[in-house]
């Protein structure tokens, strides 16, 4: 039952970057679904303080009713911390899709110069230059591309 | 361990400060909205300051399944002497090399807080810690490429910012303001404690500081400015919850 839950939730997509889904995010840490109509979903934000957290929340809430589910619970949760390695592969390419850098993967520790020359993710060079950690919303940063001189926003790594 | 009245008073204070830190910080920082001297610095103070009020809604929470208030609450309805902030974080703005000084002795404080309590035995601090931990190196990792920056600028920007290290230095050593609960928190394995932090601060700040080019007062020797974890603070705390809860105060249960 919870994998039919995981196929409904693989449709609702961050608000911000409509191309990709809440599952390939990694935010969906836990669905519980033990008796019909049953659907206890359990969320955790990229970053704490991430507005589109609570409009995720209602989002999963509304798509579940629509679906049948009667007994639906959404919650925030930090029992996992969400770190980018939890993008799926899908989800990485979905960010790329959109225009967004994908963080690169680690193991853990990373120094944060390694967003000194992330791949553009319009011609992929790597001759890029980070122009502020901080961008139009708290997963972003903003680089610009000496190559294709294009400025571009890139999705932060987080450990 | 079964945790005694004086070990969940003692965590409810680390959890006090912390959150009130944060969210006065948080509202300081989001001062700078429109007005930072250049558009990335204006964007990165008001990310810092989401961040900021995100993670002390999250410690609100924590305080909430302790039994205290709801979160709104505890963040809209208390005056000055009833919040934990240390006098540091709530003076306002002033310039930017105040604000910008505030940040890096802020941030690294907090960034081995949250180092520290990854280990600690309450599970829901624990979680939020290692969570916090790594949204933090962002905000150290602005702070350090600015001081860094001020320091190899000119004469006037290195002037300013060693002035502002200077008349900020024994702010700073305020925000480790002992506790009543030091022993408890040890004992428990809740927090190793404030002396234990302000050493560990002491031994990243210091050095680094002295890496960019800059002199450190004497912590052995300047008087800390106490009395923010005690409910004494500054005449610049009650104006900014004046205004913090201005929409509040007129409609408690305004919804937008």
């Amino acid at each position: 039952m919870e994998n039919k839950i995981k196929a409904i939730l693989e449709t609702v997509m961050d608000p911000e970057i409509p191309t990709l889904s809440i599952v390939d995010l990694g935010i969906v840490t836990g669905i519980i679904s033990e008796t019909e109509g049953q659907a206890h979903i359990k969320l955790t934000p990229t970053f704490s303080g991430c507005p589109a957290l609570r409009i995720m929340e209602t989002m999963v809430h509304d798509k579940l009713i629509e679906e049948g589910y009667t007994d639906v619970k959404v919650h925030t949760s930090f029992d996992v911390q969400w770190n980018s390695n939890m993008i799926s592969d899908k989800g990485l390419a979905a960010l790329k899709k959109h225009g967004l850098a994908p963080p690169p993967k680690h193991d853990g520790y990373f120094e944060l110069d390694v967003l000194s020359d992330t791949p553009c993710p319009l011609c992929d060079s790597r001759n890029t230059t980070m122009s502020t950690p901080f961008g139009p919303t708290l997963c972003r940063s903003m680089h610009y591309c000496n190559n294709c001189k294009n400025a571009f926003e890139g999705f932060k790594p987080v450990g | 361990m079964e945790f005694t009245d004086k070990h969940v008073q003692g965590l409810k204070d680390l959890l006090y400060k912390m959150a009130d830190d944060l969210l006065i910080l948080g509202h300081r920082n989001s001062e700078w909205t429109g007005l930072g001297p250049i558009l990335e610095e204006d964007i990165a103070f008001s990310s810092m300051a989401q961040d900021k009020v995100g993670q002390s809604l999250a410690i609100y929470e924590i305080l909430n399944q302790l039994g205290e208030s709801d979160p709104d609450t505890v963040a809209f309805t208390r005056n000055a002497n009833q919040f934990h902030c240390s006098k540091l974080v709530e003076l306002p703005i002033g310039e930017y090399d105040f604000s910008l000084v505030r940040h890096f002795f802020y941030d690294h404080a907090d960034a081995i807080r949250f180092e520290m309590l990854a280990t600690t035995v309450v599970e829901p601090l624990q979680m939020v810690a290692k969570k916090f931990k790594g949204e933090i190196k962002y905000h150290t990792m602005h702070a350090d490429v600015w001081m860094k920056q001020l320091a190899e600028g000119s004469d006037e920007s290195k002037m300013r910012i060693q002035n502002a290290i200077n008349e900020t230095f024994a702010l700073a050593l305020g925000m480790f303001e002992p506790s009543d609960f030091e022993a408890e928190l040890q004992e428990a394995g809740i927090f190793d404690g404030e002396f234990v932090l302000r050493e560990k601060w002491l031994n990243k700040v210091v050095p680094l500081l002295e890496s960019f080019g800059y002199s450190v007062p004497d912590a052995t020797t300047t008087i800390p400015e106490f009395g923010g974890r005690k409910g004494q603070h500054t005449e610049y705390l009650q104006p900014l919850l004046d205004e913090m809860t201005e929409v509040f105060a007129i409609d408690p249960g305004a919804d937008w």
